[in-house]
């Protein structure tokens, strides 16, 4: 039947990505991104054993009991029958009682706040949302980029993100996990690179008109020299990120081009985070914020 | 400040060539149906026969034309949306440009939730629940016809926001601060939150109305356990209905606040917070969409039950999965922001949570499937929604089980394999729902059988088109494309998103056929009569009526012995009983209140929106006005005579005698 072609052609289509198309969740290279491709495909394999059975008893049944068929037996008023009933509610319960407790240890396994494990230190780097552009600042290196952001390969990163506007998501598809930016709030992922390129980063969620254009590149330098000398680099540009000058790039502006800051602001990115904490006590902000561990400082 | 607040001949859109010549097409076949009403003089019938009526069946198929209004409006979106985006690649701009197409993307989703599935599902439950539980009507009819208006009130608003100003440009969901003065200082936002605060309260009471209807008025013996599978899965639905909207109305009143009169309860600073937005709209959104799926689901135990001539398997297994859906739809919201930034036990927790959901839809699934084992499967049009429905709810089922564990979502979240999945499911489950319902009881609401030919037909389209237009979306998630892109730069995304617009076509000439089914099904009404009342073979009371029912649906209201009530009847010979004698009715009267009070509303709503402050108070007091004239009308009701009962009756099994003669 034509459902059962076109659902088989979608899950080969789906299952051909599975084994490899260039960019996105599917093709992951980082480490993160690579265990939540495998948690997507392991889940679905189970779900599989359930849904692929159902959909051919569905058109099965239909089939085999349609009008016309006198040889099979018609009984119009079975409609009870407890070993059935047992069945039917235990194939999900177990389906889900393994998918459960898969998520359960998967969540905390990939819990985005949570540092990589891994020899090396991770270099942090805050995030700043804008309308419509990512600002980038390194506090160990001193150094901002606007849609640009820079780290070595095999060096775990700690993304401490935060907005100046509306809420964005910052989203690198090829490493894994995606994390909302809120104004007055730092959120955090951890990601690293396994392999050195240059990978897309969007905003994943929308936040207005300049919302398509707010890409960025996210580049995974070869080894740490060489995102040392991209440093060196960066601290050549004359530009300063000054608190004025901050707020000339944080004026809207769309489809902004990659941009340099040798030297930056060293309490910038919590300005940015503190401006709208207004008189309220510090204190109280904190606890009020522990629950979501969004703390403004650690 | 001008006598008009903030509105000038600016805020019409003449610029947008789409808008005005969209406008142009309203306006003719606005002006259209003016004249043949005229024409045929049909504006008494219309006034004293439908827009004041309190019958329930009446205002169920005026809710069913308000969604197929506003379908062909939501889908225009759509198809207006596929198509930019199937433009707009490699770096190209598209026709659409930002300032359109965010609003299209928000209307689209507001339109098919709230003034397209929901007025749907609500018109087939108006149109049958009563029947089933062999009552003359809901338990407030002046109520029923209030609530009606309310949600054609919140209509009119929207679609006024398509000539006069703009329409949110945030998402349907409208999230702050985004939905802040600060970042959408124009009346779009404004709109949004009128529209869907006023029919918001439309369905609020109806959620009461049929709770009570339910709870006060089933046929004497009809115990709770005894209603026919859609009142309950209706009753569930009604009662996330109460517990859920008035959410809506509190999370919109805070917006409102925060726009008007500069409060901080949403905003970036002055102490305001976002997240609390994200979290009650979607303690209101979540069980929203158990309210569109639940009586769909009943409609499908219904449909499959009535055509393969068997009892359906398992029932009370059905109403209490049922049950479980819609308490376990209270405690999964947060599953629509796992990438908040919330711990991994709170987040792990809500997964868990959400999969549970998946326990009892899969029980229902199976007893569906043992519904139809040793049946007798008529494929009619409703049948083949079903199935269609078992296959692509299963796939729907799937990947949002997939969505609701966390790391997946980290990264899927927001994604088009989001959008995918939602679509899968509220068009695979809901929408092909009330697609089935709608041919279901067709008959019984007009007493003409629609064309089964070109109902196939629009079913292939559908069922063809939903593949070809969302399995494309799955892939285009795992690519990592986005929702909400105005266009795109990316050489292996063009396929998908062309093969997307084209399934999106196919939709196109689904719909196309099913208004043409209409059109000739009603051409045709006189060849395809259905006399007796019951087409289908029914199980349930609402086939032991006339098609279409008396207006006081049972002249003598029935004794229920068994679920199948009326099979019950059949199998005992006494189906068709006229009583010793007739017993005078006690029925509601017209009028004209709803509309008044609802129009009011609705002028309040614009009046709010272009901050025309005098219209704002006149229309208040107007409402307040026409509802205190209401609560001391005293010409409200009336009796219908045993003699007219009798008439009406005596017609009634003298068709049904026809049809058994010929049978013979």
């Amino acid at each position: 039947m034509l459902i059962r072609k076109l659902g088989y052609s979608a899950l080969t289509a789906s299952l051909l990505l599975l084994s490899g198309c260039e960019g996105g969740v599917l093709d992951p290279k980082g480490q993160v991104g690579i265990d939540e491709k495998y948690l997507i495909v392991v889940a679905t394999v189970l779900m599989l054993l359930v849904v692929i059975p159902v959909i051919g008893m569905t058109l099965y049944f239909a089939w085999r009991y349609r009008e016309g068929r006198e040889q099979e037996i018609y009984d119009p008023k079975w409609a009870h029958s407890t070993k059935i009933e047992v069945v039917v509610w235990l194939i999900p319960i177990v389906i889900i009682a393994i998918l459960g407790t898969l998520t359960w240890y998967s969540t905390q396994k990939l819990d985005p706040y949570k540092a990589l494990e891994h020899d090396h230190k991770p270099i942090t780097i805050q995030v700043v949302s804008l309308n419509w552009k990512w600002l980038f600042i390194y506090p160990e290196q001193g150094i901002a980029t606007v849609n640009e952001v820079v780290f070595p390969k095999d060096v775990p990163v700690e993304f401490k993100i935060t907005s100046d506007t509306t809420m964005n998501s910052f989203f690198i598809p090829q490493l894994g996990s995606q994390i909302y930016s809120m104004a007055g709030m730092t959120t955090r992922v951890n990601l690293i690179a396994n392999e050195a390129g240059q990978f897309d980063g969007i905003s994943a969620n929308y936040s207005g008109a300049g919302f398509t254009g707010m890409k960025f590149n996210a580049i995974a330098k070869p080894s740490e020299q060489a995102f040392d000398e991209w440093v060196l680099a960066v601290k050549h540009s004359p530009a300063i990120l000054t608190d004025e000058r901050y707020a000339q790039l944080a004026l809207p502006s769309e489809n902004n081009p990659v941009d340099y800051f040798g030297s930056v602001e060293s309490e910038l990115f919590n300005h940015v985070v503190m401006q709208f904490m207004g008189t309220m006590d510090h204190h109280e902000q904190s606890e009020h914020s522990a629950q979501m561990h969004m703390q403004a400082e650690d | 400040m001008s006598l008009l607040g903030n509105l000038t001949l600016d805020a019409i859109p003449y610029h947008e060539p789409i808008i005005m010549v969209t406008l142009a097409v309203i306006g003719v076949i606005g002006l259209a149906v003016v004249g043949l009403i005229t024409k045929y003089e049909k504006w008494g019938v219309l006034w004293n026969n439908w827009l004041t009526s309190v019958d329930h069946k009446r205002l169920g198929m005026m809710y069913i034309i308000l969604a197929l209004v506003m379908l062909i409006r939501g889908f225009s979106d759509a198809i207006m949306m596929r198509a930019q985006l199937a433009i707009a690649t490699n770096g190209s701009e598209g026709y659409l440009p930002p300032e359109h197409y965010d609003q299209i993307f928000t209307a689209h989703g507001i339109i098919m939730i709230i003034f397209m599935a929901m007025p749907f599902m609500i018109g087939l439950m108006n149109i049958v629940l009563p029947l089933q539980i062999g009552a003359r009507d809901v338990a407030f009819p002046f109520m029923n016809n209030l609530s009606f208006w309310l949600t054609a009130s919140g209509a009119v608003l929207i679609n006024i926001s398509l000539g006069l100003g703009e329409f949110a440009k945030t998402g349907w969901l409208a999230y702050p601060p985004l939905s802040e003065m600060s970042f959408s200082p124009g009346v779009g936002v404004d709109y949004y939150i009128w529209a869907l605060q006023i029919s918001g309260i439309g369905t609020l009471l109806t959620g009461v109305n049929f709770l009570v209807t339910v709870f006060k008025m089933r046929a004497p013996g009809m115990k709770l356990m005894q209603m026919p599978i859609f009142t309950w899965t209706c009753t569930w639905a009604n009662i996330l209905i109460v517990a859920s909207f008035p959410i809506l109305t509190a999370v919109l009143g805070l917006l409102t606040l925060d726009r008007y009169l500069d409060f901080h309860f949403f905003t970036n600073d002055g102490g305001g917070n976002a997240m609390m937005y994200i979290n009650l709209f979607w303690a209101w959104g979540h069980p929203e969409v158990y309210i569109l799926v639940l009586p769909a689901f009943g409609i499908f135990s219904e449909v499959i039950s009535t055509f393969t001539g068997k009892r359906l398997f398992g029932y009370t297994s059905m109403v209490w999965a049922s049950g479980a859906i819609s308490i376990l739809g209270f405690v999964v919201w947060l599953h629509h922001f796992f990438t908040m930034g919330s711990s991994a036990d709170v987040n792990a927790f809500f997964g868990v949570m959400t999969m549970i959901i998946a326990i009892p839809t899969g029980v229902k699934l199976f007893n569906w499937l043992f519904t139809m084992y040793r049946g007798r499967l008529r494929i009619t049009v409703p049948v083949l929604w079903t199935l269609g429905f078992m296959v692509t709810f299963s796939i729907g089922g799937m990947t949002g089980v997939l969505l609701a564990v966390p790391g997946a979502d980290y990264v899927l979240h927001n994604s088009l394999f989001l959008v995918a999945h939602f679509h899968n499911t509220i068009i695979g489950g809901a929408v092909f729902g009330y697609m089935a319902g709608f041919a279901f009881w067709f008959p019984k609401a007009t007493g003409f059988h629609l064309n089964e030919r070109l109902g196939k037909y629009s079913f292939w389209c559908w069922q063809v088109g939903f593949y070809v237009a969302f399995m494309p979306l799955y892939v285009l998630g795992f690519l990592g494309m986005t929702r909400r892109l105005n266009h795109t730069n990316n050489p292996d995304w063009n396929i998908w998103l062309y093969i997307a617009a084209l399934g999106a076509v196919i939709i196109f000439v689904g719909i196309i056929l099913q208004f043409v089914q209409l059109y000739v099904s009603i051409r045709d009404r006189e060849q395809n009569p259905d006399l007796d009342g019951d087409p289908w073979n029914g199980h349930t009371l609402e086939w032991s009526t006339a098609s279409p029912p008396q207006f006081y649906n049972f002249a003598t209201l029935p004794k229920v012995h068994d679920i199948d009530a009326f099979t019950d009847m059949k199998d005992k010979g006494i189906e068709y009983q006229a009583p010793d004698e007739y017993l005078p009715i006690h029925m509601p009267r017209n009028t004209a209140a709803g509309m008044q009070i609802a129009g009011a509303l609705g002028i309040v709503g614009f009046a709010l929106i272009w901050h025309i402050w005098w219209l704002a108070i006149v229309g208040s007091v107007g409402m307040v006005v026409a509802l205190i004239a209401r609560c001391y009308a005293s010409y409200v009701d009336y009796y219908v005579e045993p003699q007219e009962i009798a008439e009406i009756e005596q017609a009634h099994l003298a068709n049904v005698a026809t049809v058994k003669e010929e049978l013979v």
